[in-house]
């Protein structure tokens, strides 16, 4: 029997003037012991459903239509307070980000107690106990002494970790994750997945997981549900929608997964999706102003040499040097950038490779080490004139597309800015012609420029990122997590655009990516790091083939396989 | 956490000596000392053997110290109107003060508080946005105009409570004098500790009501509601505790300011306390009490800061660990 079944489930934000229709008409199954995956990009859905399912839909949203059973009994309809105490109770709830999702202020025992004694008739030391058990099920070593500590004293990892316990506390019948691992790294999204599978099996629980990432559907899910603006596309067992996707939608998404098992010279991109962004008007590069008259001095060799890098924060501060604290960020880690090459970094949150980026465009200063681009050592520049003209042939695409753009200002504004900065157009008509001609060519159109940042959509915005990168007619362009805040088919799409980009202006890459598959389509060498340290640096196609490091063994064995994933649409370089 | 402590008791230290230079320097530089101290008909010679005994000829960092030393001691001086010592002047006027201020914060975080959470948790509720519009009217009003719009409509017009003093007082131990033992004293002190708390109380609750719409947008209290615990738990346990770090920030502040600022309002309602004295101090020139007084309210001001400062520690244990 169905531990969970949703039967035409319609859900309706009312605005103003009209009717946002959330979810429409989806029927989905949950058994008990499976697990059920609801995939889609953003505004899919696919929350909602899940919101819908335990009764926490956002005002003034509501289910419009439809019937939700838990067992066979109908949930949608209860009243308030006992619609509350199946929360919890019933159905078990894991949210996506570990760090906000515990108070901050209770001890993680006061918070499982409240949470058990909220459901089950226990005395507070029976509960205490209960509370242990748990968070040593969840695999927290130390379960006992643990406990008693505050959220912010664990790693992400372990707080995710403790949610889940949380979610256990009444041994639900059905877990809703939304998103569980996104926030996570992958080595530890891979340990999470295993205990929700284990947890799963043992405790006979019925799982709808909800995500936008594949490899997530394709290594823990039994069934899935494709949706797309709110429709439910495609669904069935995992093997069968994966491996041959029916609907046009499950097609394309499929197709714009980066995947590390096979390396492609485009990504697909199926206009099913999105307006995909062609260039509105091409410029001709080699008689355009970007093209023309980079009067950089000729290089022979790398572009950029990194020998013994170092950095290091002071953690706490003290007039003694003895009591001082550091971090050490980077540690002696030495490669070179090639000419027209992109260089991949690749490592987990915390292994210094966003840190590598600003040392090279000097918004740190190393403590030891050189950096020498091209003929100059960038470490030893103090004058400003010669740091400015450093910084005019490197420039930086920044990972999170809503902060990295000045809200107030027009995009016109945006990209002109560093055109006027560096005095590289003499007049404003120039600036402008030269403005309008980037945004075309970075697919937006000129008449894109006359808005404010707000009006994009994430993708769109990161357009304009590249953009405003190019407008110094840089030779090297620094690339840190580019795609990591957009959707699969977005983020196909501006990885092309990169690749084309690179190709017109011959830049030298420097692409920094926690997403292996992402690298490996990307980059021609690259180099793995670990605590601050290169662990090893190798060409692409070699590195996933026969990795050196036990670490990058590691890496890539704790990816999601991908092996499932149709093979459609793809053209293999 | 014993470090944190001491890095801020240094600090406020600091403050307060500073705070005594210009208490200093208003005393020695504003005017001469002697000129306020004696009449016209003392002679030069006089004056000079007084500004011997004085010390007012010694080298100015000596005098500097001498006037910390006593200041230490709660040795202000000799007010120039009453010829008594400030100290004394201080002692009586005091509990006058203290009790109007804690009276009027107690209701203003008494009424505040409740308002806050409920605006906060009801948005969209009509109530709700009466409290906001008519806290936008306490927020607006100058403090002395509601305090005789007070008096008109509960003394002169209802005639239920007294618009002036602070009715019998029972004197309590050597030196302090009690209103809250006493009917009329009790009386007396609703009207100006209203008037006084209302700015407080309006700042309070709305505070507290964007810091409730901001923590209840966040993760954990979402997470809270679907482990389906009750309302209860997560308005109170969850949310309010949240919500409680930058409201005793301001609170503290606040606190400071009723006490030194009482000045208006005890000149409204005639209230004995020291916003009063202060008032003739300055109409009287009276530089020892006027120093005495901004000493007086730095004190206090760098006092419920450092209170404030420890209060962090045992709401929020982020800041506990890392600290050495």
């Amino acid at each position: 029997m169905n531990v969970l079944d949703i039967k035409h489930l319609t859900v309706e934000f009312p605005a103003r003037k009209s009717v946002f229709v959330a979810v429409n008409n989806v029927n989905m199954q949950v058994e008990a012991g499976k697990i059920l995956g609801v995939v889609g990009e953003s505004g899919a859905g696919k929350s909602t459903v899940g919101n819908a399912v335990i009764g926490l839909l956002q005002e003034p949203g509501h289910i419009a239509a439809g019937e939700v059973f838990l067992h066979g009994n109908r949930i949608d309809n209860l009243p308030y307070k006992e619609k509350r105490l199946l929360r919890g109770r019933k159905i078990g709830m894991i949210f996506q980000d570990p760090l906000t999702s515990l108070d901050p202020l209770q001890t993680v025992e006061s918070q499982l107690v409240e949470t058990i004694r909220t459901h089950l008739p226990l005395s507070s030391k029976d509960a205490q106990r209960r509370a242990v058990e748990l968070i040593d099920a969840v695999g927290i070593p130390n379960a006992g002494e643990r406990i008693k500590q505050y959220p912010h004293q664990f790693s992400g990892g372990m707080r995710q970790r403790v949610v889940i316990a949380l979610a256990l506390c009444a041994e639900p019948e059905l877990v809703i994750a939304d998103e569980p691992t996104t926030a996570l790294d992958v080595s530890i999204q891979a340990q999470i997945l295993e205990l929700m599978k284990k947890l799963c099996e043992e405790r006979n629980v019925a799982m709808l997981v909800i995500t936008h990432d594949m490899g997530v559907i394709a290594d823990i899910t039994d069934h899935v549900a494709v949706m797309y603006q709110g429709d439910l596309v495609e669904y069935g067992e995992t093997t069968q929608v994966l491996g041959a996707p029916e609907h046009p939608y499950t097609q394309s998404l499929i197709s714009a997964v980066p995947r590390p098992d096979v390396k492609v010279e485009r990504f697909p991109v199926v206009n099913y999706i999105e307006k995909a962004g062609t260039p509105q008007k091409q410029i001709d590069i080699s008689t355009h102003w970007l093209g023309k008259s980079r009067d950089y001095e000729q290089v022979t060799g790398p572009l950029v040499q990194i020998r013994d890098l170092d950095m290091r924060f002071e953690v706490r501060g003290s007039i003694f040097p003895s009591q001082r604290k550091y971090f050490q960020a980077v540690k002696k880690v030495g490669f070179d950038i090639e000419q027209g090459e992109t260089f991949g970094l690749v490592g987990e949150s915390g292994s210094g490779k966003s840190t590598i980026a600003r040392l090279i465009t000097g918004l740190y200063h190393p403590t030891g080490g050189s950096i020498l681009f091209g003929k100059t050592e960038l470490t030893s520049l103090t004058n400003r004139k010669d740091v400015l003209a450093m910084r005019r042939q490197m420039q930086m695409i920044f990972q999170d597309p809503y902060s990295s753009l000045n809200a107030r200002m027009r995009v016109r504004d945006i990209i002109g800015e560093p055109i006027k900065f560096h005095k590289l157009a003499s007049s404003n008509s120039e600036v402008r012609q030269i403005v309008d001609d980037l945004l075309d060519h970075v697919g937006l159109g000129a008449q894109a420029g006359t808005k404010f940042p707000h009006e994009f959509s994430g993708g769109q915005r990161q357009r304009i990122s590249i953009a405003r990168a190019l407008a110094t007619r840089p030779r090297f362009l620094i690339c840190d997590e580019p795609t990591s805040a957009l959707d699969v088919s977005i983020q196909a799409q501006i990885l092309n655009l990169l690749k084309d980009l690179q190709e017109e202006l011959g830049l030298t890459m420097l692409f920094i990516s926690h997403d292996l598959a992402v690298i490996r389509q990307m980059c021609n060498r690259i180099g793995v790091m670990r605590n601050g340290e290169l662990c090893e640096v190798s060409d692409c196609d070699q590195l996933f083939e026969n990795p050196q490091h036990p670490y990058t063994r590691e890496l890539l064995d704790l990816m999601p396989s991908m092996e499932l994933l149709s093979r459609a649409n793809l053209e293999t370089a | 956490m014993i470090g944190f402590a001491t890095r801020r008791l240094i600090q406020a230290l600091i403050v307060m000596l500073v705070v005594a230079l210009l208490a200093f320097t208003m005393f020695r530089f504003v005017g001469d000392p002697i000129n306020q101290m004696v009449g016209i008909e003392t002679s030069i010679e006089e004056r000079e053997a007084l500004r011997e005994r004085l010390g007012l000829n010694d080298p100015i960092p000596v005098q500097f110290l001498r006037f910390v030393s006593k200041a230490a001691q709660f040795d202000f001086g000799t007010s120039y109107q009453f010829r008594q010592p400030v100290s004394e002047l201080f002692a009586k006027r005091i509990p006058a003060t203290l009790e109007l201020s804690f009276t009027s914060a107690l209701f203003a975080l008494a009424v505040g508080i409740p308002m806050g959470i409920y605006a906060g948790l009801n948005r969209e509720s009509i109530i709700s946005k009466m409290f906001l519009s008519v806290s936008l009217v306490g927020i607006s009003l100058p403090t002395f105009f509601i305090g005789i719009l007070l008096i008109f409509l509960f003394s002169v017009t209802l005639q239920w409570l007294p618009s002036f003093g602070r009715g019998e007082t029972v004197q309590v131990g050597s030196w302090w004098t009690t209103g809250f033992l006493t009917v009329s004293g009790l009386k007396a002190l609703i009207l100006p500790s209203v008037t006084l708390g209302l700015y407080q109380m309006t700042l309070i609750m709305r505070l507290i009501r964007a810091e409730m719409l901001e923590v209840i947008r966040t993760d954990y209290i979402k997470f809270a509601r679907a482990r389906g615990l009750p309302n209860r738990l997560v308005n109170f346990r969850h949310a309010l505790k949240n919500t409680l770090v930058p409201v005793i920030t301001i609170t503290g502040l606040q606190l400071g300011a009723i006490i030194a600022f009482a000045t208006i309002t005890e000149t409204v309602f005639n209230w004995p306390g020291m916003g009063l004295l202060f008032l003739q101090a300055v109409q009287n020139v009276d530089i020892p009490i006027m120093s005495a007084y901004l000493l007086l309210t730095a004190f206090l001001f760098v006092a419920i800061n450092f209170i404030v400062d420890i209060l962090y520690f045992y709401i929020d244990p982020r800041l506990r660990v890392g600290r050495p």
